[in-house]
């Protein structure tokens, strides 16, 4: 983190509060939706940063935790299970299996290295995106609809609601906050260290296996938390949450904001979120526009924003 | 191989720019983004009628969301781009054939562009996913495509209307054609999805003979073939009734002639030949059977000023999606005719929809309890006309049919 | 015994055509390191050129040379213009800036040739059947497995018995020590890329008769030819068509017996509901174990470490 970057950050943040009044007295809701769905990336896009970002390990599935955490709200709803049908509790299995699912997958994952990594995170990606085809109580491939939201300390967070808007905004802040104080810590020493050169982590005796995994679980319940956040706030669920497009998104997401930065989720769920809406809002022919446009972004500024507005590497 | 995602690459030298030109950039481009932003966000209102059209245009599938869009702009364009004296806009929007972006756009159309009626939807999952976000802000969605089975029976919903089918009917039509015509055996394929699981559920309803095999193929990425055909030549069914949507449609139909086997086991198909891939297969498909709800050689004269119109204006034949897009113009207009033009009154343009009774491209319209249409089904065929191929009606199979699942609507009963 | 027989010969034309499509990708991520989400753009390129050559000279051979040229061609002023810087960069990285590529053709093909998709027919002398112990197989699909197999010989001789392709395993095991030995590196990676673009361009070709040619079509078989070039090993081309080879007879045995045995196993509805889940999955499945016990693949590429590229996992 840099000084640039934090006032950047902080003049976006105030951007996105300053939506509710917007909402609330210029009748503009659009923006609670639109921002709403920027704020849930960003928080997913925290998530995957630890991984792909600080720890430098090329995951490609993380829209399975994502999809995970969507799932544990959307069936819980549905099912109407006494004690599983309030919101804290909802909330808490999302994170809750998205760490879970994310330890086993790590735990098998990280026995391996580089591509072999990328594609063995896909590969378990995959697997819970067709498990999710299959789910056909809860609608199968076309999905399900949310009849009633999460209620959270008395707030009912609807679709389009100011409280579940209001909710993701902490989420987002409290994610950045953690993640920035976990990579500060010894433990975020060590991952940083082992994304540089694992062997020389090997060699003064910390096992980096363990802090990787504790790292990729971490990761996967700040995506399941997102995707609790996610099922909200499309009142929606379907395992179109999980596909490997997603994890692309997620992971251009991250690129694009500057991997292994504090703020660079932040930068590239803005970006992403108001690029594509104010491209597609010129031309049905956006992508001639967006597609060149990512290209540049790793030809020229291989940092992401965060790496532009710094002038480092890693912001 | 640990390196391999530590940092290499260096960006270009940018030292010479100091930390505040840094940080006013930053903001520049901020405030760019989030002034065009706000451009686009409050302006662009203007008064009249609002229409809302969420369809596919980009990947595998635009081919059918353009000829939607091609139709809805020829009724428009058949309206003078008016309906009960006002004038009209329409705003459409690509949903890549993704639910969440269906969602984002609809609620673009709905908050921001004010839109009275959400129309389109070619995919259940992008409709499932949107359709709250127009009817829960009073605006009316009229599917042009898309029914999911859950809307037309325990989901029903008053500000919902459909100009398209339920999944199962189409299907049951074709279980009923051969059931008349005395097949015993049949093989069935579909795609592993809901409509897929659909449309079989909708012609085990009518279809009395045996089915010999009941295959569902791996979806959304199957594009061989081989495996299938290979098991159904060796079944040997007497006949093989499959639903595979556009590309796939296609791709199964060119390996199934490959294979030889379209002279030897008859093929009948529901929604996999449309006006969109017979330039393509028609040749391979000439003699197999499908039902449908519509076709261009309907003899009803709003059909023929369609039809001909379409295919003068964007040189080729519509497909039956084109044909229910016209339709959902026609139905809009017929309501705010009936209230004069008011959108104010939610109820009374709620009843005006729900009750339009018109002169369709399927000759007279009218809407179901579950706001889904009660239509005619009918047997066709694919034959070659001139040098091209085209579908030829050979019978009607059900008369003003209404969906096995408005039952369980409450708002039918 | 004939149906198995058949359905045998059905994975292996399968996973012929697999091969082909991943024979390049192969060799691209192999021996430059490049993870290429635009090799499947490619693909859909190839097929795209073929229809429009083959309708401007009626004849399929030709539109099938000058689309493989045409696609080349476009492989190699992407490498030119984009991906040449791209080689030294983390795979990521790769896979965003080739993403980037990926939305620019798919958009660019719609342009060029409209959302409407398109039919490239078989040669005349190709559409019929001819028996196979008494079955009736497509000769089409024999011409593809036939092609497929020339080309992996043709592929084999290139890499192992000429001089171009000494060239090409030095790069790959060490490329600054070829470097360093005076193999203009530069000049070799761009006629790679030409060879992985051309060899992309052909498995399109091959697959459009099969296919309906339309924009997405690349994306479609993409992740399948990440997951043959992985389980071959990186860079290999003869672990490219085991692994081909080997997905393409799991992938329609899987097909063709998986839901029958379950429903052996548990009743009809359950069988029907987890068969097709299952059988997509079995390929994810199969990968994920082969990766588990030997990372590099099955026929890893010998390499030697060289700096800022530490190979070979612990």
């Amino acid at each position: 983190m840099t000084r640039s970057t934090a006032i950047i950050a902080g003049f976006l943040f105030v951007a996105l509060i300053a939506a509710i009044p917007a909402a609330l007295f210029l009748h503009e809701p659009y923006l609670i939706s639109l921002f709403g769905r920027l704020a849930i990336l960003a928080v997913a896009g925290v998530g995957l940063n630890l991984v792909l970002g600080h720890s430098g390990l090329p995951a490609f599935g993380h829209a399975a935790f994502v999809g995970v955490g969507a799932y544990s709200v959307g069936i819980t709803t549905l099912e109407g299970i006494p004690f599983l049908a309030n919101g804290w509790a909802q909330f808490g299995l999302a994170i809750v299996l998205g760490a879970l699912s994310a330890t086993i997958i790590g735990a098998l994952s990280l026995r391996t290295r580089g591509v072999a990594f990328l594609m063995i995170t896909l590969a378990f990606g995959q697997m819970l995106f067709y498990g999710a085809v299959s789910l056909e109580r809860y609608g199968g491939d076309d999905g399900t609809t949310l009849p009633t939201s999460s209620t959270l300390a008395g707030l009912s967070l609807e679709r389009g609601s100011i409280a579940l808007y209001a909710l993701s905004l902490l989420v987002l802040l409290l994610a950045t906050y953690a993640a920035w104080r976990v990579m500060r810590s010894p433990f975020g020493a060590v991952l940083r260290g082992a994304a540089v050169n694992e062997r020389r982590m090997q060699a003064v005796g910390i096992q980096v296996f363990r802090f990787r995994l504790a790292a990729f679980a971490l990761s996967g319940a700040i995506c399941g938390l997102a995707g609790a956040l996610l099922a909200n706030h499309a009142a929606y669920v379907s395992p179109a949450n999980l596909s490997w497009m997603r994890s692309v998104e997620l992971a251009i997401v991250v690129l694009l904001g500057g991997a292994g930065t504090t703020f660079g989720p932040l930068f590239g769920a803005a970006a992403f979120v108001l690029l594509e809406e104010v491209l597609s809002g010129l031309t049905e022919h956006w992508r001639l526009i967006f597609g060149p446009l990512l290209l540049l972004v790793v030809l020229v500024a291989p940092g992401g924003i965060a790496g532009l507005l710094s002038g480092k590497r890693d912001g | 191989m640990e390196c391999i995602v530590a940092p290499r690459g260096r960006g270009p030298d940018l030292k010479g720019l100091t930390m505040n030109l840094r940080v006013l950039a930053g903001l520049g481009v901020l405030v760019v983004l989030l002034g065009a932003l706000a451009y686009t966000t409050f302006s662009g209102r203007n008064e009249g009628i609002r229409i809302g059209f969420v369809t596919t245009l980009s990947g595998g599938s635009a081919a059918i969301g353009a000829d939607m869009r091609d139709a809805f702009e020829l009724a428009l364009d058949h309206m003078d781009r008016k309906m009960a004296g006002h004038p009209v806009t329409v705003l459409y929007e690509d949903d890549a054939q993704n639910p969440d972006v269906g969602l984002q756009k609809t609620e673009r159309l709905v908050q921001r562009d004010g839109v009275q009626f959400v129309t389109g939807y070619i995919w259940s999952n992008v409709l499932l996913a949107s359709y709250r976000a127009a009817t829960d802000r009073g605006v009316f969605v009229v599917s042009a495509n898309a029914g999911p089975s859950e809307l037309a029976g325990k989901q029903c919903t008053p500000d919902f209307f459909s100009t398209s089918w339920q999944n199962d009917q189409t299907p049951m039509a074709m279980g009923e054609v051969l059931s008349r015509r005395g097949v015993k055996s049949l093989y069935v394929l579909a795609p592993n999805y809901a409509a897929g699981r659909n449309m079989v559920a909708g012609l085990k309803r009518t279809f009395r003979g045996q089915i010999v095999a009941e295959e569902y193929t791996q979806w959304p990425d199957q594009i061989d073939f081989a495996a299938e055909l290979a098991k159904i030549r060796a079944a040997q069914p007497e006949a093989v009734w499959f639903f595979f949507p556009g590309n796939y449609g296609t791709q199964f139909f060119k390996q199934y002639a490959q294979a030889g086997l379209m002279g030897q086991i008859p093929l009948f198909s529901s929604f996999s030949i449309d006006h969109l891939n017979l330039p393509q297969i028609g040749e391979l498909v000439a003699g197999s059977l499908l039902t449908q709800h519509w076709g261009p050689d309907l003899a009803y004269p709003v059909n023929r000023k369609f039809v001909d119109d379409f295919k003068q204006r964007f040189g080729r034949t519509p497909s039956f999606y084109a044909a229910q897009a016209y339709d959902s113009a026609l139905l809009i207009r017929t309501a705010l005719e009936t209230t004069r033009g008011d959108v104010e009154n939610h109820d009374a343009l709620r009843n005006a929809l729900a009750r339009a009774t018109f002169e369709s491209v399927r000759g007279p319209f009218k809407l179901g309890g579950n706001h889904f249409p009660v239509q005619s089904f009918y047997l066709y065929d694919v034959v070659k006309s001139g040098n091209a191929y085209d579908m030829r009606q050979l019978e009607k199979v059900y008369t003003d049919h209404t969906d096995p699942y408005a039952v369980d609507c409450a708002m039918a009963r | 015994m004939g149906l198995l027989v058949e359905q045998v010969v059905n994975g292996l034309q399968f996973g012929v055509l697999l091969f082909l499509l991943s024979a390049g990708l192969t060799l691209v991520f192999g021996i430059m390191g490049l993870v290429n989400l635009a090799h499947g753009s490619l693909y859909m390129l190839g097929a795209y050129f073929a229809v429009w050559f083959a309708g401007m000279t009626n004849s399929f051979v030709l539109g099938l040379l000058l689309a493989l040229a045409a696609t080349a061609a476009v492989g190699v002023v992407t490498e030119l213009v984009a991906l040449r810087t791209l080689y030294r960069r983390n795979s990521l990285e790769q896979v965003l800036g080739t993403f980037g590529l990926v939305l620019l053709f798919d958009e660019a093909a719609k342009v060029v040739w409209g959302p409407a998709g398109l039919s490239l027919a078989p040669p005349e002398w190709l559409s019929g059947q001819v028996s196979v112990l008494g079955v009736p197989y497509p000769a089409y699909r024999l011409a593809v497995l036939a092609a497929g197999m020339l080309v992996a010989a043709g592929l084999y001789w290139l890499v192992s018995r000429t001089r171009a392709g000494m060239l090409l395993r030095a790069a790959a095991s060490n490329r600054s020590m070829a470097e360093a030995l005076g193999v203009n590196t530069r000049v070799l990676f761009s006629l790679v890329f030409a060879l992985g673009a051309g060899l992309s361009a052909l498995a399109g070709i091959l697959a459009a008769p099969l296919l309906t040619v339309h924009v997405g079509m690349g994306e479609e078989v993409l992740l399948l030819a990440f997951v043959v070039v992985v389980i071959g090993g990186v860079g290999s081309i003869r672990g490219a068509l085991f692994g081909a080879v080997g997905i393409g007879l799991l992938d329609t045995l899987g097909r063709a017996y998986l839901p029958g045995l379950l429903r052996g196993v548990f009743s009809t509805p359950v069988a029907d509901a987890v068969g097709p889940a299952l059988s997509s999955m079995l390929i994810y499945v199969t990968m994920a174990a082969v990766l588990l016990v030997r990372p590099e693949g099955l026929f890893p590429i010998q390499r030697r470490a060289e700096a800022g590229r530490v190979v070979s996992a612990p």
